[in-house]
């Protein structure tokens, strides 16, 4: 049996252990905000935190986080007004939609290892994370106001 | 599928159905009628021309609808429900068009609830969300079911107050009486205003544009940001049903193939796995049917398609089984080096390019590209007594609905289709194949079922973006001027995914860039040579523009260099004077993406006015560090002018990095600039996408790329540094004209035209890939 914990509740899993965590998550569990897109890590539409890092869930086995912490979207803050959510919404970052999960806990690890990270820390960042509408400009713009306020 | 009125010759389906949005937010409408408020509920409007434009709105299928009662509700408390009956991909119709309503009936958008409609175009009127229309064809509509709702709780007021109806007015959610000083608030007169009677069209008062609040302004956020941020926000997979199936399918790899035999044995042995078994596929071409295959149904989605994986499965590959792109690309320059069919013939281009004192001749090349939008396409199904209920993201929930109808052989009565949000579309979800799916299946197993589609599917089983080879040769006389343009261009067309051995462009596709080029030239001649599909070509955002304003706006651009002269000089020449320029007497159908041309005629007054004003805002003729260039094009697309500029720097390997782009878009009157800038920062990045990295190829038949390794699109850090839109201010009454799709076609011949600028290298064929590396 298989323990793990995601969004601070303790869950439980004893079908096949390899199962990537992001249909763990999204089928098992009813966590959607959670997002596939390419399900071969070159996308970040699927991105949660494990044990506080930015990871794939579509290439991470639920064995691999036996005994340890996820945080998806959902968990991210409680109202959601993790400064990243509260910076995309202040640029209006988002067209479809669909990324922006994986883009916001991707930023949000990005800052929690650099604190204020110049454009092109930015750039490298969240260049796993792809945004087939192009919301580029703003999503690093929001990094940034996440980072500095401005 | 509205592009297909005349292909697939179908008769109007008949009326009726559904409930309301993802299945969370279902009964919302119900509840404020419990509560015993204002539901403003159904009758239909003579439908009469308030503005001064007209649009071809009314010659969509199913036209229409402009009864307040079908889009408007109105709680006791007040709040204001709206229905978008438009699906929402990323553009912010879901927001852009219930903000018509609130602005034109006074609502106080922080009391507006949206509500997503189900796919009833008997209902709500046409709902394909593609063309670049919904703005255009629904300012008027939506600003009409304002002033309507407006106007009956005002009547109600009066009534109530025992005054005058010209005494009162509406203020911010609340009516008004000048006079006394009293007021109601909407929720207050929602029950009276319920049962008085649709005033009529033409004793609507529309509001003065300057009374606006909302429209214009750009201050409205889409309704769904919260909802995207936290991870709330419903697509297509996101739709949870007790006892739900989870399935993949293996489908035929060739379009055209079929199942021969199949072994499951190892898929069975996957945990999770529950049952493997045939599914149905159509011939083709059959429009959006399914292709059919394997189904393996399981307990999640990992399951499934780890079962898939384990499959063994033999196909009958069948007459596409040679489909090759080399040796295609091949077949169709070949093509475009000899005559083809005329489809647009003034003046005498073969004698004037024969006279000429130099040909300028350019062959570009273009290839398949498919949608990869974020999300793949999925959709999840009901079978109940008889009924099928889908909840999937697409682009036509009327069409979505007509297609599940034919397909299981039931009345549309029997059929609801509720639009998820979008994750992407580009119109690749205008196809509706993946909802027929899961449709069939859940029939078939009695069970809700979920069909998931992976990327590879995605990129395997696309209606892909045609592929091109387009030839121009311009005569220019003594003095550089030109005389003599001929276009010829190949591409297998859109129509050969509704009718079998279609091998000429539709009209639709003729008019994209093609037929209708504004140029003051005296003599042009287009031609289109034949070229036979051997796949499943679809619409991609902006269609044929795509591979026609790449090689004309090169094309201007390498008369520029011929002449030793600048381009944007040789291009504000080549369009002329500003006038309104007819479309050529030699063009059999001409096509105006669908409008009247009274109301949206070519004006290159426009055209010339965005290139004059992105040239200057990039500071054209500037001067630029070594290794930079820019480069310019311009584009008329969805009745609307679109100029680009593209700043590039090369560097000594042959790498482009973009510091600037500066876009400007004349759009008409407008309703929400901050989307319209999103759009044009989308379409830079989709345009890089296709000019720098995207293609789709064939080999045996199959599709050669599987994901975003080997179609890899734009990432953050290749994308503009910084990308600019400047907005023309629509002269009063100039009509709402297209923002998704337009801002695409000019960025890739702009980049190409700074590539060359920078390094002197043309680029011809795209995607430009390693071509510069040195
Ligand atoms: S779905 Fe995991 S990276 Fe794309
Ligand atoms: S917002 Fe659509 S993919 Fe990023």
């Amino acid at each position: 049996m298989i323990k793990v914990k995601v969004n601070g509740e303790e869950r439980s899993w004893d079908g096949d252990p390899s199962l990537p965590l992001l249909w763990f998550l999204r089928d098992e569990l009813g966590l959607v905000g959670t997002k596939f897109g390419c399900g071969q890590a070159l996308c970040g539409a699927c991105t949660v935190h494990v044990a506080g890092t930015a990871a794939r869930s579509c290439i991470t086995a639920v064995s691999d986080v036996d005994g340890q912490e996820v945080v998806t979207i959902e968990g991210l803050h409680p109202q959601g007004d993790h400064p990243v959510q509260k910076a995309w919404r202040e640029l209006n970052v988002p067209q479809c939609g669909f990324c922006q999960a994986g883009q916001i806990m991707q930023a949000a690890s990005l800052l929690a290892e650099t604190k204020n990270p110049s454009d092109d820390e930015i750039r490298g960042g969240m260049a796993g994370n792809i945004c087939r509408c192009g919301c580029y400009q703003r999503i690093e713009a929001a990094v940034r106001v996440a980072a500095t306020g401005t | 599928m509205t592009y297909f009125q005349d292909l697939s010759r179908q008769a109007p389906e008949g009326p009726s159905f559904g409930p309301v949005e993802n299945v969370s937010r279902r009964g919302l409408l119900k509840g404020v009628t419990a509560a015993g408020g204002l539901v403003l509920a159904a009758s239909v409007l003579p439908r009469r021309a308030m503005a001064a434009y007209v649009t071809g709105a009314g010659d969509m299928p199913h036209g229409v609808v402009t009864d307040p009662r079908v889009f408007v509700s109105i709680a006791p408390d007040g709040i204001v429900t709206i229905v978008a009956h438009r699906s929402e991909m990323g553009t912010g119709v879901r927001t852009g068009l219930p903000m018509i309503v609130a602005d034109e009936m006074g609502a106080d958008w922080a009391r507006v609830r949206i509500v997503q409609a189900p796919g009833d175009e008997a209902k709500y009127g046409n709902q394909d969300t593609d063309g670049s229309r919904s703005t255009r064809h629904y300012l008027i509509p939506m600003r009409e079911v304002g002033a309507s709702a407006r106007t009956m709780l005002e009547t109600a007021a009066a009534q109530r107050w025992k005054v005058p109806v010209s005494e009162v007015r509406a203020g911010v959610h609340e009516v008004v009486h000048d006079g006394s000083g009293r007021r109601l608030g909407f929720g207050e007169l929602a029950a009276d205003a319920a049962v008085l009677k649709v005033p009529a069209a033409e004793t609507l008062r529309l509001k003065d544009p300057k009374d606006f609040r909302y429209i214009g302004k750009g201050t409205v956020s889409i309704t769904d940001l919260h909802d995207i941020t936290t991870g709330r926000a419903g697509y297509g997979a996101d739709v949870r049903l007790p006892g739900m199936k989870y399935v993949v399918i293996a489908r035929p790899p060739v379009v055209g193939g079929k199942l021969v035999s199949f072994d499951d044995a190892e898929a069975k042995q996957v945990p999770g796995v529950e049952r493997v078994m045939e599914v149905r596929g159509w011939p083709w071409p059959s429009k959006f049917q399914p292709l059919g295959g394997v189904a393996v149904i399981a307990r999640n989605t990992g399951a499934a398609i780890k079962g898939r994986n384990a499959l063994k499965v033999v196909w009958d590959d069948g007459a596409n089984a040679k489909y090759d792109s080399v040796a295609y690309r091949k077949e169709l320059e070949a093509a475009v080096r000899a005559p083809g069919l005329v489809v647009r013939n003034d003046g005498d281009a073969e004698a004037a390019l024969k006279g000429a004192s130099t040909v300028v001749v350019g062959e570009y090349y273009l290839p398949h590209i498919a949608h990869a939008s974020m999300e793949p396409p999925v959709a999840t199904a009901l079978w109940t007594d008889g009924k099928i209920e889908v909840w999937a993201p697409v682009q036509s929930p009327g069409g979505t609905r007509e297609d599940l109808a034919k397909t299981l052989e039931i009345s549309a009565d029997n059929v609801t289709v509720s639009p998820t949000l979008l994750g992407g579309g580009f119109g690749r979800k205008s196809k509706c194949d993946f909802a027929l799916e899961a449709a069939l299946l859940a029939r078939e197993l009695k069970a809700p079922v979920r069909v998931q589609w992976t990327r590879e599917d995605d990129l395997h089983h696309d209606f892909l973006h045609t592929v091109s080879a387009e030839r121009i040769e311009a005569g220019l006389d003594k003095s550089g001027k030109v005389v003599a343009w001929r276009h010829r261009s190949a591409a297998p067309s859109i129509g050969s995914t509704f009718a079998a051995g279609a091998t000429h462009q539709i009209p639709i596709e003729l008019g994209m860039g093609l037929i209708d080029l504004p140029f003051a030239i005296a003599n042009v001649r287009c031609e289109n040579p034949e070229a036979a599909a051997h796949t499943r070509i679809g619409w991609f955002r902006s269609v044929s523009n795509i591979p026609r304003a790449f090689a004309v706006q090169s094309m201007v651009a390498e008369i520029a260099h011929a002449t030793g002269r600048d381009p944007k000089e040789v291009l504000l020449e080549l369009i002329g004077p500003a006038r309104i320029v007819p479309f050529s007497a030699s063009v059999e159908k001409p096509w105006n993406y669908g409008e009247p041309v009274d109301s949206y005629p070519i004006d290159t007054g426009r055209l010339r006015g965005v290139v004059e004003l992105a040239a200057e805002k990039a500071g054209w003729g500037r001067k630029l560090p070594e290794g930079h260039g820019l480069g310019i094009a311009v584009h008329r697309s969805f009745v609307s002018y679109i100029a680009t500029v593209v700043e590039v720097a090369v560097d000594k390997k042959g790498v482009v990095t973009i510091p600037r782009v500066d876009t400007a878009v004349d759009c008409g009157t407008f309703v929400n600039p901050e989307r319209i800038y999103s759009q044009m920062e989308g379409a830079a990045i989709m345009g890089l996408s296709i000019a720098k990295l995207g293609e789709v190829s064939f080999k045996d038949g199959r599709v050669r790329q599987s994901n975003y390794d080997d179609y890899p699109v734009v990432r953050i850090d290749e994308a503009p540094r910084v990308t600019n839109t400047y907005i023309v201010p629509a002269a009063a009454g100039t009509p709402p004209s297209g923002v998704g799709e337009p801002g695409v076609p000019p960025f890739a011949p702009a980049l190409c035209n700074a590539i060359f600028a920078a390094t002197g290298k043309r680029i011809r064929n795209l995607p430009i890939r390693d071509q510069l590396a040195v």
